[in-house]
Order: C-alpha cells, then sequence, then structure tokens
C-alpha cells in the first residue's frame, strides 16, 4: 500500500494530513479535536458526547436543517463519534463537492449556535440513546467493570456518560465546552481521495487559517493507582444467558509492549476483522462446551487501557468453570515459548486486514487521523515492520507482565431467569 | 472557493464491458469484474435453498444448514477450514434468507483459489458431524434466548407475524426454540440433498484478478457439479391483505426502552414503482437526519435516539415500515407522530425541493456504493438476482431523475395504508 501523505501545520497550530488517492472520484474529510471522555471530571460525564450532537445543530450560515441536507443533496456520506481520548466529525463526498464540507468545518469549528431550545430537545434524545444501550446487558456489565477498573482515570465512566450528568450539564456548561476545545491548534484535518494536494491545500488555508488559535487546552490526568488484588463484581438483569468480561490492563498504544500484545490478543481471540475460530480461547471455550462464544477487544489508547475477554457462557456451565478454563489458557501461554509461525500468521493476518481497509477511501482517512490521536502516521506505516519483530520470547514476556489475576477486574452478568 | 478540485480518475460505474458473465454448463452464473487498486478479493453469491422449503415444524432447518456446513466437510473437519482460511487473513461465512442461500468472503488474491476450494467443499460435500451439529444447537438456542430479551428483535418478529400471518415471510428463518430442538441432523442431510445445486446458483468475485481468470478458478471447483433433481420452490402464496390496523405489544420486563415498529406491505424489488416508493421514502424517513420521521420523532420533540422508516423489498410482496426506540412513557406519542405524518405523506405527497434533495442523493452517493469490491459485488449480484440489466448503474441516474412527484403521490397512496397498519413493540 502506498503511504506517501502530506503533513502541515498552519499558522494558527492546526494540522493537516492530505493522502491522494486516484481510484475512485470520492474524497473523505475527517476532522478531529484532541477532546474526549477523558477530559471530563465528575459531574460532566458525557459533555464531549453531548457536544458532538450539539455541532449538528447548525450556525448562522448552515442552519440545523440546511446542514444535514446540503451533505446528503450531494449524494455525502457524514457522521461523528466520540471516543475516549478525541472527538471527530467526517464527510464522504463524490469529489467535486468536498468544498461544501471544508466550509461547513471551517464554520461549526467557532460558529454553532447552541441554542437552548436545541439542548433541551437533545438531552432527551441522549437519554433516550442511554436507555437503548441499557437494554442491552452487555452494555450494563461492561459499564461496571470499566468503572471498577479505573477508580481516579477518567476512563472510569462510559462516553455517554452517567444519567445524573445528562440530567444535569447546561447549555453553558456544554458552549463553554465547545469554545475550549475547538479551536484550530487543538484540531487534525485528515483528507483522503481524489484531488490534488497543492490546490487542496491551498482551499483549506483560505478556509481554516483565519480562524485564531486559543490557549491550547490542558488535557485531564490523572493517573490510575497500581490495582492490588483481582476485583469482581456481579451485575443482575433479565434474560437467561450468563456472560462474563475479564479485564486486563494494556498499555498505551506507543508503548514498546502494545505490539507483542497484540500478537497475544491474535492467538487468545483471534485477529481483528476476521473469525476468530482457531483462537485458543474458542478451541478452549466454546470447542469444549464451556461458552457459546468468545471475544476480545483491546484499544489504541493515549493512557493505560484494558484488554476485555468476554465469554457468553454455556447454560449448562457454572461461571466459575469457564474462568477456571481461561485462566489455563493463560499460564500456558506464560510458561510456553510459542512458535515463530504462529508470529508469522498473525502478521499476514494483520496484512489481509490492511489491504481490506485500502479498498475504502473513508478507512484511510480516518486512520491517518486515528493514529494522529495517541501517536504519528509512522506509527501506522510501521505497525506490520514492528508486528513481524515481535519474536516469541516477547509474547511469553508480555503474557507474564500484562495477563495477572492480581490486577484484573472479572465481572458476571447473571440473568434473573425468564420473565415474561 | 475552489472551482474543482481536479479529477485524475474517471466515474466508473459497473456496466456490460466490465462486467464479466459466464454461464457455466451445470447452470452457475459466473460475474467477475476487476480492480486492481488493492491485492484483494471480495467474493459473493447465492444458490436457492432457503427457509422456503422448510416446514413450520422445522423451522430454521435452512439457517441451521447454512450454518453448518463450514463445521465438517469429506476433506476437512471443523478446525482444519478454519485454520486453512484464518491463517492466511482469509473469512468466509454464509447465512440464509426466505429464498436463497447466500454466501460471501474476502481473501487476499494469493488465497482465492484455497477461498473457492473451500466454498466448494462447503457446498458440495458437507458431512454435519453430530458433535458439531450438537454444539451449534446449543450456541442456537442461546441466541434464541438472547434475541427473545432483544427489543427491537421482539418488535420485528411481531410486526412480520402480523403482516404476514399464513405467509412465508411471516416466519423467522432462525427458527423458534421448539424447532431448533426438533431438528435432526438426517433433516439437514435431506435438506442439504434435495436443494442443493449449480442450477439458479450465482457467484461474483471482484479484486485484483482477471475477469477470465476468476471464472477459470470457479470453474475449476464448481464446474463439475451436477445435482439430478435438485428442488425447485412452489410459487408463493398470496398475500393477504390486512383489512383493519392490528397490534401486537410483547411485554419485556426490566426494559429501559420499548422498540416499535409500524408499516404495511411494500412492493417487491421488481415493481415498476420500486424507484418512486424509494425515493418516497426516502424523503419520509431516511434523507438528512432521518427525513420528516426522524424531525419530527428525533429532532423536534426529542423523544427518540432513532427513528427512520424504510422499504425491505425482494422477490415477492416487501415492507414498508417505520422503527424506533423510545422511553416506555412516550411510546403511545411516537405511535401517534408517525401515524401523523404518514397520513400528512399520502395527503399531499412531498414537495419539489423534498424530491429534488433525494434524486441528487441517489445519484451523488452512487460513487460511495461502489467504492469497496464488496460493493460492486454486492451491486452486481444485485442485477442478477433481480434482472435489472447489466446497464443498470449507467442507466440509474436517468430513471432516478425521472421520478415525478405525481409517480411518489401515486404510489405512497397505494402502499402507505394509515387505517390499515400493523403495530408491534416491544419493552415494558
Amino acid at each position: 500500500m502506498a503511504n506517501k501523505i502530506t503533513q502541515v501545520t498552519l499558522k494558527n497550530g492546526m494540522k493537516i494530513m492530505l493522502k491522494e488517492i486516484h481510484t475512485a472520484p470520492i474524497i473523505s474529510s475527517w476532522i478531529w479535536y484532541r477532546v474526549g471522555s477523558k477530559d471530563e471530571p465528575t459531574g460532566k460525564t458525557g459533555i464531549s458526547h453531548w457536544t458532538e450532537h450539539m455541532q449538528f445543530k447548525g450556525t448562522k450560515k448552515f442552519p440545523a436543517n440546511i446542514l444535514d441536507k446540503a451533505i446528503s443533496r450531494e449524494g455525502g456520506r457524514w457522521n461523528a463519534s466520540t471516543s475516549h481520548d478525541s472527538t471527530r466529525y467526517y464527510e464522504t463526498m463524490p469529489a467535486d463537492k468536498i468544498d461544501l464540507a471544508l466550509r461547513l468545518e471551517s464554520d461549526r469549528m467557532k460558529n454553532s449556535i447552541y441554542n437552548e431550545k436545541e439542548v433541551a430537545s437533545e438531552r432527551t434524545v441522549i437519554i433516550s440513546e442511554r436507555e437503548g444501550h441499557e437494554n442491552e446487558p452487555m452494555f450494563r456489565l461492561g459499564e461496571a467493570v470499566q468503572q471498577s477498573a479505573f477508580r481516579v482515570h477518567p476512563y472510569h465512566h462510559e462516553i455517554i456518560g452517567d444519567m445524573t450528568d445528562l440530567h444535569a450539564i447546561t447549555r453553558d456548561d456544554l458552549y463553554q465546552h465547545y469554545r475550549m476545545y475547538y479551536v484550530p491548534n487543538n484540531a487534525v484535518l485528515t483528507i483522503a481521495g481524489d484531488f490534488e494536494t497543492k490546490e487542496m491545500l491551498k482551499r483549506i488555508k483560505e478556509l481554516f487559517e483565519r480562524i485564531p488559535k486559543g490557549p491550547t487546552p490542558l488535557r485531564l490526568k490523572r493517573v490510575e493507582p497500581e490495582q492490588k488484588g483481582e476485583v469482581r463484581l456481579s451485575v443482575e438483569g433479565p434474560g437467561e444467558t450468563t456472560f462474563i468480561q475479564a479485564a486486563y490492563r494494556f498499555p498505551n498504544a506507543t508503548h514498546p509492549d502494545f505490539f507483542p500484545l497484540q500478537v497475544v490478543d491474535s492467538l487468545l481471540t483471534g485477529a481483528s476483522g476476521l473469525s476468530y475460530k482457531t483462537a485458543r480461547l474458542y478451541r478452549a471455550l466454546v470447542d469444549k462446551e464451556y461458552a457459546v462464544d468468545v471475544s476480545g477487544w483491546s484499544e489504541s489508547t493515549i493512557d493505560p487501557y484494558l484488554y476485555r475477554i468476554t465469554i457468553t457462557n454455556h447454560p449448562k456451565r457454572k461461571p466459575e468453570e469457564s474462568i477456571a478454563v481461561l485462566d489455563e489458557e493463560i499460564k500456558k501461554l506464560q510458561e510456553v515459548l510459542i512458535s515463530k509461525d504462529e508470529i508469522t500468521r498473525a502478521v499476514k493476518q494483520a496484512r489481509a486486514v490492511f489491504a481490506y481497509g485500502s479498498e475504502n477511501i473513508t478507512h484511510q482517512a480516518f486512520w491517518m487521523g486515528y493514529v494522529e490521536m495517541f501517536s504519528s502516521y509512522e506509527w501506522f506505516t510501521t505497525y506490520l515492520d514492528k508486528l513481524a519483530k515481535v519474536t516469541p520470547q516477547d509474547v511469553q514476556r508480555v503474557a507474564q507482565k500484562y495477563l495477572q489475576s492480581k490486577s484484573r477486574v472479572v465481572g458476571m452478568y447473571i440473568p434473573s431467569g425468564v420473565e415474561a | 472557493m475552489v472551482k474543482r478540485i481536479i479529477k485524475t480518475s474517471k466515474p466508473s460505474l459497473p456496466g456490460p464491458e466490465d462486467i464479466y458473465r459466464v454461464v457455466l454448463s451445470n447452470g452457475i452464473t459466473v460475474l467477475a469484474r476487476s480492480n486492481f487498486n488493492s491485492p484483494s478479493i471480495s467474493m459473493g453469491g447465492y444458490l436457492p435453498a432457503g427457509a422456503i422449503f422448510e416446514s413450520d415444524a422445522k423451522l430454521g432447518l435452512a439457517d441451521f444448514v447454512s450454518s453448518s456446513l463450514m463445521r465438517g466437510t469429506q476433506t476437512r473437519n471443523f478446525d482444519e477450514i478454519y485454520n486453512e482460511l484464518e491463517s492466511v487473513g482469509a473469512s468466509m461465512g454464509f447465512d440464509s434468507g426466505v429464498h436463497n442461500l447466500s454466501f460471501g468472503g474476502r481473501t487476499l488474491v494469493e488465497d482465492l483459489p484455497l477461498l473457492l476450494k473451500l466454498l466448494s467443499e462447503s457446498l458440495q460435500t458437507p458431512t454435519f458431524p453430530p458433535d458439531e451439529v450438537e454444539k451449534l444447537r446449543a450456541q442456537w438456542l442461546t441466541g434464541l434466548a438472547i434475541r427473545a430479551q432483544d427489543t427491537s428483535d421482539m418488535a420485528a418478529m411481531a410486526f412480520d407475524e402480523m403482516l404476514f400471518a399464513g405467509h412465508p415471510y411471516s416466519r423467522p428463518s432462525d427458527g423458534y426454540v421448539e424447532t431448533i430442538q426438533s431438528i435432526t441432523r438426517d433433516d439437514m442431510e435431506k435438506f442439504h440433498r434435495q436443494y442443493f445445486g449449480p442450477r439458479d446458483m450465482v457467484i461474483a468475485i471482484v479484486g485484483a484478478i482477471e475477469p477470465k481468470k476468476a471464472v477459470e478458478a470457479v470453474s475449476q471447483v464448481l464446474g463439475g457439479w451436477q445435482v439430478p433433481g435438485q428442488g425447485r420452490a412452489d410459487a408463493l402464496p398470496p398475500h393477504k391483505p390486512l383489512k383493519k390496523t392490528v397490534k401486537r405489544h410483547h411485554a419485556l420486563a426490566g426494559k429501559s426502552q420499548s422498540d416499535l415498529v409500524i408499516g404495511m406491505v411494500g412492493p417487491s424489488r421488481n415493481d415498476p414503482e420500486y424507484l418512486s416508493a424509494s425515493l418516497g421514502n426516502s424523503v419520509l424517513g431516511q434523507f438528512g437526519m432521518m427525513g420528516r420521521i426522524g424531525d419530527v420523532v428525533r429532532e423536534k420533540s426529542g423523544l427518540a435516539y432513532y427513528a427512520s422508516s424504510s422499504l425491505g423489498a425482494g422477490i415477492g410482496p416487501g415492507t414498508w415500515e417505520v422503527s424506533a426506540g423510545v422511553n416506555p412513557k412516550n411510546l403511545k406519542k411516537a405511535i401517534d407522530l408517525i401515524e401523523k405524518e404518514l397520513r400528512r405523506f399520502i395527503k399531499s405527497g412531498v414537495t419539489k425541493e423534498e424530491l429534488a434533495d433525494s434524486q441528487a442523493n441517489y445519484i451523488g452517493r452512487l460513487p460511495l456504493s461502489l467504492e469497496s469490491n464488496s460493493g460492486v459485488a454486492s451491486a452486481m449480484l444485485s442485477i442478477e438476482r433481480y434482472n435489472l440489466g447489466a446497464d443498470y448503474y449507467q442507466r440509474y441516474e436517468g430513471m432516478v431523475r425521472k421520478v415525478t412527484r405525481s409517480d411518489v403521490l401515486e404510489t405512497a397512496r397505494k402502499y402507505i395504508t394509515p387505517d390499515r397498519l400493523v403495530i408491534a413493540t416491544a419493552g415494558p
């Protein structure tokens, strides 16, 4: 895959990353702000995500009703999302229509209105979004595990926020959040697709360089103290199915151990984006009928986060039996060196997943900004090489270091039985 | 203003000049199109071995069979099949609908022969190993237990049951607990023997390969497949129109949100009104932030995080439905708002501007939907399944522009019946 990109920082501190791809008449533009749920203090949980919603409520130039229609009318696809570490907005458009997206993003970086009435109506929309999540046993279990894993660090709370804060946050809170974090020196614009870099850059400067720089927002930093001893918890709710989630502490994405841990993840629960029926935990838990499913998930984050293994327990098994099998598999990984072939396999899987991703222009613009939020583009371009350099000894060492019972949280969703 | 950010790539919509189509002597249609921008391949297809063939007592059989195909073949066991696939970062899967068994996969181009070999074995020589079937059954039953707790699944199921009472479309293709428990290995073998075969099978290959080579590769592994007496489905029974509004609430304790599905029968994919219905539906509940429905239910009233309308158009009668997730205390209010919108829609139709917006959206988004190999593969399969003509996507813009306000209104009045609705809800 060609990885040549242009990186420029405007006079006001806004970073631009451009990648020309001339395979289809499409351009995808993403704007990233360095603010997410990790920046939210107690009492303001969910404010980054709510701010993201408010950014669709219009500016003077692009009133709410006009704004969503304008993009759709041109055949564009657009949306936004909030993560622990960042908030991002994207538009993927026919190439000759991208100017609209650029004008819109430059305008709403500073001119969004945050009208009281819109705040009130969005409050109930977001509460409804949270109620929808609460219908899902896995959301309730995941939330409980996360808040037990982080007592101090703001990764403690779900991105959507706690219900009490969703009732309490005011229009002024939201506007202040917006003004503080939505400044060019806290933003990264990543664009991929069918354009010429020189012209694109010229247009970006016209639209964005005049936006004044603001004080660079500080990011909330509260370090999670070391966990001393396993935490176990349970959540109860309707249904017949028991779910188990074991969360281990993983380092941040720029830590050198991150790469051997990617191999660990792929060995235990499969490579991301592929089926995982030959993964060790599938074979041990699902094939042997302790569970009906198992999956693993780690995230690339700024601060150390979690690797979560989720087990859908087999109805004829007790959760303790499945946890014992999980422990046995982890012990194996800590005691027995894996073969070199297993690393070669993980690299080949990653290469395939990269190739599938490169079919899609939206995906490529996404990746530039995504890695920029916690590292730099080099992290992405050297990913396969770094993976290939992992040794069996590395894998054993990180398995011993990070997959420890004493620093994990194990949560269980205990169903109350069939209810009509 | 950038007048034009110089475009160096040509918009190339799939058409007769670059969709390579060959029918093998055993009846398999192979479609191929190349794209050398990435070293990957997307593969997809279907054959007529869907749930239409299963009895009420064995509901879920077709789907159970499709899920068992990769659990063991005459050549390889479950673990070997997945080891081959996962070791090279390829993937493949089967799924079953009412009419068809569908399949899909992706791979790096160097491993296409492997993918096709596994496809061919799974289709031709599955062995349904008893222990694997039992494992799968237990997983399936847990899946049904999870479904029973899902408000949107339960509302959707109740909707189909009421709308299509007495018709095969009323049945959930993943079955019910009792029917899944009653299916035997013999049922599965028999189903495979009777209904799997090359006649009317279609496969599409898109990616970094010359079309001729793709066809050769398919022919090599599937060209020799012969199934004399491969079963044919009976014609669909007629669907009974509703005489009045019917409602059902599926009670689920302990939930914080209710889901609702409101709707009626819609056009099939081949109906001449399909495109006017689709454009009308875009105005009703898709365009921008979920159209008019999104506007009244979400934007103006703040009642729901999601509220939109959709058409489900396939071979037989389709659905035209509005769905939303709302706080249980707002359920009635949301239903009233939606009914009011449906009445308004058939009273005055769409404005000139609304129609123009949706037309522009349909035309503009086409290249986006055809961006990835899998997008192109599914477009080619739609052309084949609904007999749309190889130049469909090239004619598309003209067909979209031709739809008028009165076409939309006439179609809406034909299908949307605010006095004869199916209203399905699930929640506390």
